[in-house]
């Protein structure tokens, strides 16, 4: 899925990050783990967490998403809710 | 045992409190006191993202495909991290321009396009509709399974159920009520349902809790947690291999395409803007909502897998539609509460998105379908209507009902068929096809009218070919012939794979195509020409974000008188009347008669038009007035054409030349007038210094006198110090005086406003002042007045009034033969008082004079044979004080005659007590 | 012979303390209340110098003034003003019009002894 990172890339060519939630810094933060969540919910990742390793006895790939989708989220919250 | 009777009476219950929180939180609303105006709030009711679909249908995904049902809540996940760039900007772009759904948005944006914003309501009603019909579907198998209790029986074909005693019926009626209720409870210049909003997150709340409860009953109630359950489901190899994701990159590539996929729909479609945008009360709240909005995403599907895995494992052999096992495994272990509450939560999920989705729809199809068409049909004389708001409501209750009519209907033709079993992703590719001229249109000034509608329909052709009409015809409703061999038997024109392509599942295919080419004939359509001026303006509007706003979007004017009533047709004429006051307001002006017919209050009518009846037809409308034409869109359109442009650009450019020259003139007097008021504050100042130095002028000298010379005889030293004595009496009787003065000129003088009686005062007045009428010899007398002169005054105030008067006509009489007189008479409406002395008269010329400041009636005066005493003050302020109670003071003098002092006061009604006695 | 001083001032208390001082010095003093009777006096009692008030009923004091530097056979004679309004344009004026001396209402009674014996010596 390259689309979203030449999406990005667009969107911030063209406005130059101006539109902010409350700074500029936390937008881009949050657009930082957009890119990152691109990352690991998406081939290539995906495919190294699918060889049928299992993790406490859990699928390991399910146990990834479940856990980097978790982590991202509470990295979202951090960026919004903290001070600049 | 779980009756018919008990599940009936629970939803309608369920409903009645939803019903009830929407009430709450309207009356609220209308008292100001926003329920929803709370981040928290704002970010349960986006969870209206989350359907049947999900709380039935991810179990059932889960089971086809294992973590493939993961990624349709990625993607809002990730939309929300991007949620600074993009939903922000939405946000405050739609609230500057009073957007009232997704269509208005996009036809806003291309220069107010009717024909754009009729394209987007047809292409969301057909995507979205047929996933209406999947609610109901939902609910009503829900409530044929659960009524089975204790048997766990798959309902029949739903088309089948006679129509009277189909479940899906009623909750479509109820639901259209409950819609038209709260959508269409009045007309709203902002578009907004608080009511709606309250029950929404509420019902988020409910259908999460019971997908929660229902994932932990499972886990730990059935099984020893999760582990277990996977454990157990290893064990079996059939299940075993559902767990595994095929790693090929045609998976990769389905599972990148789901994530975008839904990463848009949860932006795009009409339910998620109406919540996410056009409801959002305060665009702050979206910072809550980055993380809360994915985190209920997450939590909601933290049971699926273990759910999925547990049904697989109980009703080995099938029998049991995966889509049914959050509702049939509580069933299977006799759990009645649970089973009667995931059921609730299925409601509630359904509920949710269908009021939503159809408020949402039914705003677009009244604002930019049936309105333009209406007001382009002459003959219904729409143009002449006065009053539109009972036409507009009527419009929209209309709208509801035929969506949700059309639900139904769908539901009922469709039934099991393929087409609306797989409608979910089949939606999301439809208003997926919205995305380049919604992204487009915020972040690129080049999109143009034509190129949007070229995207779009381009989009929607290719989306209807490549994924609608084969789902009708694998639902046999349509010859499949033309999905093996392609139309007219070519086999480039193979629906599913299209110009050859192969390797890609069909929602991919479909959306890798249709994306494509709307891509491509937006931005290749929209090359073809420059924006023009009214494109360029939307564009910086929407591009430039809010700090555009001040564009002017009309080169022309009209008044308040054409305005307000065509406003009035539309809103009601109190509503339109609050909004121009408060827009005068804004503008420092009184009230609506003031405002002036200018380009701003143009611009303010069309965008307050524009939240009751979208900004296309807004334009429209108010371009009637402005133009002065009775209303033909032929010729409304007409204003578009660069000539006419032009024409009124240079229109413009008179007015504000003149407008600017008017202007310097009102600077040039405003100047002037300062200078005036400049001069009179210095000559005022300098009259007080030279009034206060000349007392102090003899008092220093006859003090230095008295001080350097020891030897001054008694006599003399005892009539200096006399005079230093008076000088300093007048010193200070001056300076309270001016004080005094100025506390009446600025207002800021306090008063005690009672009902006086006018005799009694003039008696309290004379009987002060007797004693130095005795001393000077002038006779004084009140002369006898009728009973009963109420006035409404300060008697402090009006006995300093007379004293005033009394001492300067003690001042004038001559010692001995003077006489001075008092009294009062009224008429029905005044109350006059007058004090006359037999003094030398005042001449015509000095009559005015006498009541300025500082003057005493000498300064021309050849009566007077030496300078008055006194501060020249006193008819000044008694003149204030007069007025200030809207009465008058004058003088009537000649010289030589009889020299009388007259004031009117306002009269009183004799108050009861006075009456009764 | 003791010089003679015309005192001009509608003020009745400051004439009568200005008459006092005066006198104490032993000048010859005549007294009038308003700008036309200071015209009048000015011609019938020859004063070697004029105390004229600014503000006074009838004519001003700068219009006295004028009036008395237009007769040649008053050139001799000093003026020196006296007004409660100190304003600088007001200073300006009077000298202007002639008058050789400007004091500001209230005055130390020293000081204007003082200056009336310099523009006498």
């Amino acid at each position: 899925m390259i689309q979203h990172g030449v999406g990005l890339r667009l969107i911030q060519a063209l406005v130059g990050g101006d539109i902010v939630i409350r700074s500029r810094l936390k937008a881009q933060r949050l657009a930082f783990l957009f890119l990152m969540g691109c990352f690991f919910f998406n081939y290539p990742l995906l495919s190294v967490f699918n060889q049928g390793v299992d993790f406490f006895g859990l699928p390991s790939l399910y146990v990834w998403l479940m856990a980097s989708w978790l982590a991202l989220i509470v990295q979202m919250a951090w960026v919004v809710e903290r001070g600049d | 045992m779980l009756q018919g009777w008990v599940i009936v009476l629970a939803s309608f219950g369920y409903l009645g409190i939803l019903f009830a929180i929407a009430w709450y939180a309207d009356r609220r609303a209308d008292a100001g006191r926003s329920l929803i105006s709370n981040p928290m709030v704002y970010a349960l009711s986006l969870g209206v993202y989350c359907t049947t679909w999900t709380f039935y249908g991810s179990v059932g995904r889960a089971v086809a495909s294992g973590i493939g049902y993961l990624p349709i809540y990625l993607g809002p996940t990730l939309l929300f991290a991007l949620a600074g760039f993009v939903l922000v900007k939405m946000i405050r772009v739609a609230k500057a321009n009073r957007i009232t759904s997704i269509a208005d948005f996009v036809a806003s944006r291309y220069g107010k396009s009717q024909f754009l914003g009729g394209l987007v309501t047809v292409i969301a009603v057909v995507g979205v509709v047929p996933y209406i019909a999947l609610q109901l579907k939902a609910v009503s198998n829900s409530f044929a399974i659960l009524s089975s209790y204790p048997e766990i029986i798959m309902p029949t074909m739903s088309g089948a159920v006679p129509l009277l005693q189909d479940s899906a019926l009623y909750v479509a009626l109820i639901l259209a009520a409950f819609t038209i209720l709260f959508g269409t409870r009045h007309l709203d210049a902002t578009e907004r349902h608080e009511g709606m909003v309250a029950a929404i997150a509420v019902e988020s709340i409910v259908k999460l809790v019971a997908f929660l409860a229902v994932g932990v009953f499972v886990v730990w109630g059935v099984h020893e947690g999760v582990g277990d359950i996977f454990t157990r489901a290893y064990a079996v190899p059939e299940i075993s291999s559902r767990l595994a994701t095929a790693d090929s990159p045609a998976a990769y590539g389905t599972w990148g395409t789901l994530i975008f996929l839904s990463l848009f729909a949860a932006l795009l479609l009409p339910r998620q803007f109406q919540i996410a945008v056009v409801e959002n009360v305060d665009v702050s709240h979206l910072s809550r909502a980055v993380w809360m909005f994915p985190l209920y995403l997450f939590l909601i599907n933290l049971f699926v897998l273990p759910v999925a895995l547990a049904g697989l494992l109980h009703f080995q052999g099938g029998g049991v539609d995966a889509d049914t096992f959050v509702l049939t495994l509580p069933m299977a272990h006799q759990q009645e509460a649970l089973a009667l509450f995931v059921y609730i939560g299925g409601l509630s999920a359904a509920t949710g998105m269908v009021i939503v989705e159809t408020i949402a729809l039914s705003t677009m199809v009244c604002n930019d379908l049936v309105m333009p068409l209406l007001l382009r049909v002459p003959q219904l004389g729409l143009a002449e209507r006065t009053d539109f708001t009972g036409l507009l409501l009527g419009i929209r209750r209309g709208a509801i009902a035929i969506i949700l009519g059309l639900g139904y209907l769908y539901f009922r033709v469709a039934g099991e068929a393929y087409a609306l079993v797989s409608i979910g992703l089949i939606s999301f590719a439809a208003v997926a096809q919205f995305a380049p001229v919604v992204i487009g249109g915020l972040f690129w000034k080049g999109g143009t009218r034509d190129g949007a509608l070229a995207g779009l329909a381009a989009g929607f052709v290719l989306w209807t070919y490549t994924l609608l009409l084969p789902s009708f015809a694998k639902s046999g409703w349509l010859p499949d012939g033309f999905i093996a061999h392609g139309l007219f038997g070519i086999e480039l024109l193979r629906p599913q794979h299209l110009l050859g392509l192969t390797g890609l599942d069909e929602i991919t295919h479909s959306l890798v195509w249709s994306l494509l080419v709307n891509l491509g004939f937006y931005i290749g359509v929209s090359l073809q020409r420059a924006p023009n001026m009214r494109e360029a303006r939307q564009a910086t509007l929407f591009v430039g974000g809010t700090e555009a706003a001040d564009i002017p979007r009309w080169r022309s004017s009209a008044g308040v008188a054409d305005l307000l009533p065509l406003a009035a047709r539309f809103i009601g004429l109190e509503k339109a009347q609050v909004a121009f006051a408060s827009h005068a307001r804004e503008r420092g002006l009184k009230g609506f008669e003031e405002l002036p017919a200018d380009a701003r209050l143009v611009n303010f009518a069309e965008s307050l038009l524009a939240g009751a009846i979208g900004s296309a037809s807004s334009r429209a409308m108010v371009a009637s007035v402005v133009t002065e034409e009775p209303l033909g869109i032929a010729e409304v359109m007409n204003i578009l054409d660069e000539a006419s442009q032009v024409r009124s650009y240079a229109r413009e450019v008179e007015e504000k030349s003149l407008e600017l020259t008017r202007a310097t003139a009102e600077l040039r007097e405003a100047n002037a007038q300062l200078r005036q008021l400049d001069r009179m504050k210095d000559d005022f100042i300098s009259t007080v210094s030279h009034e206060l130095r000349t007392p102090l002028t003899s008092i220093r000298a006859f003090s230095e006198m008295l001080q350097e010379d020891p030897k001054i005889d008694l006599t003399q030293r005892s009539r200096f110090l006399g005079i230093i004595v008076n000088e300093t009496v007048r010193l200070s009787r001056l300076i309270s005086q001016i004080l005094d003065l100025a506390k009446l000129e600025s207002g800021r003088a306090e008063w005690t406003v009672e009902a006086v009686d006018v005799g009694e005062m003039l008696s309290d007045a004379v009987d002060s002042l007797a004693v130095l009428f005795e001393e000077k010899h002038v006779k004084l007398e009140i002369e006898p007045c009728e009973s009963g002169l109420i006035v409404l005054a300060d008697c402090d105030r009006l006995i300093q009034v007379m004293v005033n008067l009394l001492s300067n006509a003690l001042k004038f009489a001559p010692a001995d033969t003077g006489y001075v007189k008092v009294g009062a008479g009224g008429t029905a409406s005044e109350v006059r008082v007058y004090v006359s002395d037999n003094g030398p008269g005042i001449p015509i010329e000095d009559q005015k004079l006498i009541f300025d400041k500082f003057q005493q009636g000498a300064g021309t005066s050849e009566l007077l044979t030496e300078k008055p005493q006194g501060t020249g003050l006193g008819l000044p302020i008694s003149r204030q004080i007069i007025e200030y109670f809207h009465g008058r003071l004058w003088v009537e003098s000649a010289p030589g005659s009889v020299t009388r002092f007259v004031f009117t006061l306002p009269r009183q009604a004799r108050d009861n007590d006075a009456n009764s006695k | 012979m003791s010089r003679r001083i015309l005192i001009v001032d509608d003020e009745p208390n400051i004439v009568l303390s200005l008459e006092y001082l005066m006198k104490k010095e032993g000048f010859e003093t005549a007294v009038a209340v308003d700008g036309d009777d200071a015209l009048s006096q000015a011609a019938e009692f020859t004063p070697d110098l004029i105390l004229l008030d600014v503000m006074m009923p009838k004519k001003s004091g700068f219009e006295v003034c004028q009036a008395l530097r237009a007769n040649p056979a008053m050139a001799a004679t000093k003026i020196i003003m006296l007004t409660a309004k100190g304003r600088e344009a007001e200073v300006a004026k009077g000298l202007a019009l002639g008058a050789d001396a400007y004091v500001t209402k209230p005055f130390s009674t020293k000081d204007l002894v003082l200056l009336i014996k310099s523009h006498l010596a």
